[in-house]
């Protein structure tokens, strides 16, 4: 469900771009909505771009997982823990799904999944902010499905149209499943809103704590902010349509007044829409906890990646068993 | 003998008292089970099984869900009530079922071990099919619909496993002995899944489910159809019979987890 323009190193280049004809066919062919697939021609930075692109959004949806399974055992009654089961299971669906796209990317430089795997356990690959954090009580599952699965829509809507046919296809489904997700986390916040002191006093802590991960959500305004941001090149390539702080703003727009209407409030008293300007204006979150988060320094990224971590090696054994004939690492 | 709703069951008090016992067996295996499940999601061996056996995991809730319900329309009690807040007395389930997936917790260091995962899921699908397929022949038709209802996903459930159970016993020699140590651990644990209980001589009496004996014979026909060499000592019940309310500290662990949002407020709607 995952994505921003993440934080990381400098653009690639496409200097060496030894066939200009071939470029200018693909933009031309991108610039009236026809859809690339794997095996057509490419620039290198496209590719490149889109690897990393999916594989973050892959992994996201795969250590998005942990958060929410701190709560799935523990959902408190029967129907509900069958809902977080079920969205639960989408997520690593939608994981498996991106990973195949981006296996698909990366097989001219001989790598796969295990390398997708290995990247993640060594820091190299990044996993979104928002499942650094911690989870405290039950509304944290309501919280995730309602606002993080919600900002996830606005940011997945954006790259509807993507250029790149397979994660093109993969997030027309993704992005209806996780209008369910959506609704099943609004239905856990309106149960606890409607509900006894504990539970709209676990409710409001909960989105206290929250906010300045969704603000996050979108990544940094611009390079000034974090040093570097990929937000051109993917537009220019139609990945998407929207700049990060465009996003953010269609998510204040939507959700905002629905947090007020449940009574709720954020932790930030300068909030409000200045007519004027057309646009939310609100307290910026801390941008360097954010360049600390992503970089695994995170309140929990350490515990996520440890999970993880045991899940690879040991199930060492059964993967060697499955690949008997293959050569095992 | 055809009873085709609550109301006509509760009429008869030996006939309802035994089929609540039947009933309360289906629903706590799957209730447990499912549980330990629950715990395994993000950490299956890959990616393709961790989709595939949260899926299994959800319909096995599912099917919990459904059991609980005839005992709410039995009037037992809520559903809700019925999953979170019995007493481990009361509770009917298998021990077998119960037991932790390995060691640690599922939120830290949970060295899970899917030896035991493979075996025991193996083992109570396939006595599950067995089970419900005689049950479908139920004097208690709500009960027999639910069975077969059931059936229509549940045998899936059982290819899953028994394609793990064929992968892992003709692979590496690790993963053999690994599946074998289980198998024999099982095979200590695995006897009070199969018996009935208290009301073992009147389910059979009432034509609620074949005998235990028989239901035993099946699915020892059809375990043995995809492990050849079973362990030659007769089956175990190392740590008592759940079908008689004897449970283990880890029964206390799972209702600690799966109860403690519950519990947290119970005058609060979730």
């Amino acid at each position: 469900m995952y994505n921003y323009i993440e934080y990381g190193s400098s653009e690639i280049s496409n200097d060496n771009i030894d066939d200009q004809e071939k470029y200018e066919q693909f933009m031309a062919r991108i610039e009236v909505g026809e859809k690339i697939e794997p095996d057509d021609w490419m620039p290198e930075d496209y590719r490149q771009g889109l690897i990393k692109l999916i594989s973050m959004h892959g992994i996201s949806e795969i250590m998005g997982a942990l958060p929410e399974k701190e709560w799935t055992p523990k959902a408190p009654t029967m129907k509900r823990k069958l809902g977080i089961m079920a969205k639960v299971q989408d997520e690593m669906g939608h994981g498996q799904l991106l990973l195949r796209v981006a296996e698909d990317l990366m097989q001219p430089y001989g790598k796969d999944r295990g390398d997708i795997m290995e990247d993640l356990l060594s820091g190299d690959l990044k996993f979104h902010n928002v499942f650094h954090m911690p989870t405290k009580t039950w509304a944290d599952a309501g919280m995730v499905g309602w606002l993080v699965d919600g900002a996830a829509i606005i940011s997945q809507t954006n790259m509807l149209d993507a250029s790149y046919g397979p994660y093109q296809r993969a997030l027309q489904r993704i992005c209806q499943e996780e209008v369910f997700h959506a609704q099943h986390g609004e239905a856990i916040i309106m149960a606890l809103a409607e509900g006894t002191d504990y539970q709209r006093e676990i409710l409001q802590e909960s989105l206290n704590r929250w906010w300045p991960s969704l603000l996050m959500f979108f990544g940094p305004a611009s390079a000034d902010t974090t040093g570097s941001s990929k937000q051109n090149i993917m537009i220019k390539y139609k990945i998407r349509k929207s700049s990060n702080e465009e996003l953010r703003q269609a998510f204040l727009d939507k959700y905002l007044p629905r947090v007020f209407s449940l009574g709720l409030t954020v932790p930030d008293e300068t909030v409000h829409y200045d007519e004027a300007q057309e646009q939310w204006i609100y307290q910026q979150p801390d941008w360097n906890e954010f360049k600390q988060i992503i970089k695994n320094k995170g309140p929990r990224s350490k515990e996520r990646l440890r999970l993880r971590e045991i899940a690879y090696e040991n199930n060492r054994w059964v993967r060697q068993a499955l690949a008997k004939d293959q050569v095992m690492t | 003998m055809t009873v085709n709703s609550a109301e006509e069951a509760n009429q008869d008090v030996a006939y309802s008292k035994a089929l609540k016992e039947l009933i309360y067996q289906l629903a706590d295996d799957d209730f447990l089970i499912s549980f330990r499940g629950s715990e395994w999601l993000g950490l299956a061996p890959h990616i393709e099984e961790d989709v595939a056996f949260s899926s299994i995991t959800q319909n096995t809730m599912g099917h919990a869900f459904m059991f609980y319900q005839l005992l709410e329309d039995l009037g037992e009690g809520e559903i809700d009530l019925l999953a979170h807040e019995r007493h481990p007395d009361v509770r009917r389930n298998g021990i077998y079922l119960e037991k932790r997936n390995g060691e640690g917790n599922y939120l830290e260091e949970p060295y899970y071990d899917w030896a035991l995962t493979v075996v025991r899921h193996f083992l109570y699908e396939t006595f599950k099919k067995v089970k419900l397929e005689a049950i479908t022949k139920s004097s208690y038709k709500p009960l027999a619909n639910i069975a077969g209802k059931v059936l229509m996903e549940q045998p899936y459930h059982l290819a899953h496993w028994r394609i793990w159970m064929n992968q892992l016993l003709n692979s590496t020699e690790e993963a053999r002995d690994r599946i074998e140590a289980r198998l024999n651990e099982a095979w200590e644990e695995f006897g009070d899944v199969l018996e009935f209980g208290f009301q073992a001589t009147e389910m059979e009496h009432f034509d609620l489910i074949i005998g235990e004996e028989e239901l035993k014979e099946r699915w020892m026909d059809e375990v043995a159809k995809t492990i050849p060499n079973l362990p030659s000592e007769p089956l175990g019940k190392k740590f008592g019979s759940g079908r008689e309310g004897q449970h283990t500290e880890d029964l206390d662990q799972a209702l600690a987890t799966l109860s403690e949002v519950y519990l947290s407020d119970k005058e609060a709607i979730w």
